[in-house]
């Protein structure tokens, strides 16, 4: 039996509801979105009900530098049950030295194929 | 004598209203001074390190520091003066003999000491504030552990220290939604988020991606009545309330917590603009402006959320680059030196009943082109509502909208030549739709 699904999209702050079907054999699988008014919202509806992501967006220790605080993202979404966890593993980390947007602060964080990207210049 | 800095164009403020301001009147051959009493530009955006910002603009979910510096970077490419560190205490008009007149700001900054800085024209893009625990009527003591949500997030963000380890959260606006993730990633426990009335004041999206994504109670029509704590916040007390915003009698709980983070809504900062004389809108607590944020004053523009509480960065960009090219073109001596003239010109803009408010507040039939006006309904319209916006009997523009809550701002464009010649003000009429019955 199909089921359906209310799900906010997220995507952008229209924040369309979405219906989303889950069912079908074998395991779940996404039948149809309704209620988007883009593509991106079709995409967020499909992802959403069966494998939830987010960004992580953090700051990091800046020691010797001109701020004491890095902010930074991760490069695409990492698993929503694992984000708590991502957020944790940045505790120990320090930048030292010059860093520019854009550049890799961890690379694949807690091997979850994704890498924690500066969001702001930094220097000395 | 104090030593006087010249401009056709000063900007003060150097968050996403000031450096759109800059920008746009830079690139319309302004000269520019840019003032910020911080050591960095970027305004508010330096500490909003999630994402989300620029959906509108750039069609990109920033972060607060990206977007922030892809401004920074137009900025840095112009010829504008910036002047970072730098406190304005105070605005005044200068007559400048015949006919001429000036705006001067006393300014004191550490490099320079005092000085005056001088310029034709002035645009106002000092940010909003944040109401204070003096602003909201909560019994008890005031001990150490109690924070504005957008405090606790400089403290996060930028000073990397964290406010506590157990915090409630009252109130819930975006601010204090953002700050309820914030917090949780950083390790504290956030014990519940408090709402006075019965439904949300922040985006839903907020909801769902902060507080619902990691389990974060949020309690609707309930209060912080009370805080309890000699040295340091130890508890509140909870309560419920009716519809009136009244304590329900035994309904009150003790709640153990050692931070109470306040997100209870902004108000514009303009206490330049009123050492202008500029008087300020009951209901956008901001200056009443025509289309490109001109206000009473010639050659006084105010832009972003210095005007009203935006919800979207695009927006208070997209309100800064029409004050900079306006102010600009006023410096120069364009058009406009002649049209505009004292006091606040053109038709006046009418919100009816049903909206919190609309700005602008007057649309001066003299610039051509499109107005973009601003408004927020006054309550949550679920079942649909139409907005119209009339003048001199003709209907300009007519929208349907699905869903109107007042926490999201909306936008419509108004052709300026679509205005008839006879109107005498321009109306914004809201109809609630019928709920349907089955």
């Amino acid at each position: 039996m199909p089921e359906t699904l209310r799900i906010l999209c997220i995507v952008c702050p229209r924040g369309c509801a979405l219906e989303v079907d889950v069912g079908g054999a074998p395991g779940n699988q996404v039948l149809a979105v309704r209620g988007n008014a883009c593509r991106r919202g079709e995409e967020y509806g499909r992802r959403e009900a069966i494998d939830p992501r987010r960004s992580l967006t953090s700051t990091v220790r800046a020691a010797g530098l001109s701020r004491r605080r890095l902010s930074v993202r991760s490069s695409s979404d990492l698993p929503l049950g694992r984000l708590v966890d991502a957020a944790r593993a940045l505790d120990p980390v320090v930048v030292t030295g010059p860093v520019k947007l854009g550049e890799v602060v961890v690379r694949d964080i807690l091997g979850l194929r994704v890498d924690i990207v500066a969001t702001d210049d930094i220097g000395a | 004598m104090l030593k006087r800095k010249d401009y056709d164009v000063i900007v003060l403020g150097g968050g996403p209203a000031g450096l759109a301001a800059a920008i746009a009147a830079s690139e319309s051959g302004a000269s520019v001074g840019l003032v910020e009493r911080e050591d960095r530009l970027g305004g508010i955006l330096k500490q909003c390190v999630h994402d989300g910002f620029g959906l509108v603009r750039f069609g990109e979910r920033l972060s607060g520091p990206e977007y922030a510096l892809r401004y920074i970077d137009l900025a840095k490419r112009r010829s504008m003066e910036i002047h970072l560190e730098t406190f304005v205490h105070a605005a005044r008009e200068e007559r400048v003999p015949p006919e001429g007149r000036r705006i001067v700001l006393e300014c004191v900054s550490g490099a320079e000491g005092v000085y005056e800085a001088a310029a034709q024209a002035l645009v106002l893009a000092t940010g909003c504030r944040e109401r204070t625990d003096r602003q909201v009527f909560i019994n008890g003591d005031r001990p150490a552990g109690i924070f504005m949500a957008g405090l606790a997030q400089r403290l996060v963000n930028i000073e990397g220290l964290l406010p506590g380890r157990r915090a409630v959260i009252l109130g819930s606006g975006d601010i204090g939604l953002i700050m309820a993730r914030r917090l949780t990633l950083e390790g504290m426990d956030v014990e519940g988020i408090y709402e006075i009335k019965p439904e949300p004041s922040g985006l839903s999206r907020n909801i769902r991606q902060c507080v619902e994504d990691f389990g974060i109670p949020l309690h609707l029509s309930t209060t912080i009545t009370e805080v309890h704590g000699s040295r340091r916040v130890e508890s509140v007390t909870a309560a419920e309330v009716d519809a009136r915003c009244s304590v329900r009698v035994g309904s009150e709980r003790l709640v153990d917590c050692d931070t109470l983070v306040l997100s209870v809504g902004l108000i514009p900062e303009n206490e330049i603009a009123r050492s202008l004389g500029l008087s300020l809108d009951p209901a956008t607590r901001g200056p009443r402006v025509d289309q490109v944020g001109r206000s009473e004053i010639e050659g006084v523009y105010v832009c972003g959320n210095a005007l009203h509480v935006n919800d979207l960065v695009d927006y208070v960009s997209e309100s800064g680059e029409a004050a900079g090219a306006a102010a600009a073109a006023f410096a120069r001596g364009g058009r406009e030196r002649d049209g505009a003239g004292a006091g606040l010109g053109g038709l006046p803009l009418e919100a009816g009943p049903g909206f919190l408010y609309a700005v602008p507040q007057t649309i001066d039939l003299s610039r051509r082109g499109k107005a973009v006006v601003y408004f927020r309904s006054d309550s949550t319209i679920k079942d649909g509502a139409r907005v119209t916006i009339k003048a001199g009997g003709a209907t300009l523009i007519d929208r349907h909208y699905a869903a109107l809550r007042p926490p999201e701002m909306e936008r419509l464009e108004l052709d300026v030549a679509s205005i008839p010649a006879d109107a005498d003000s321009v109306l914004l009429v809201l109809e609630r739709k019928e709920p349907s019955r089955a």
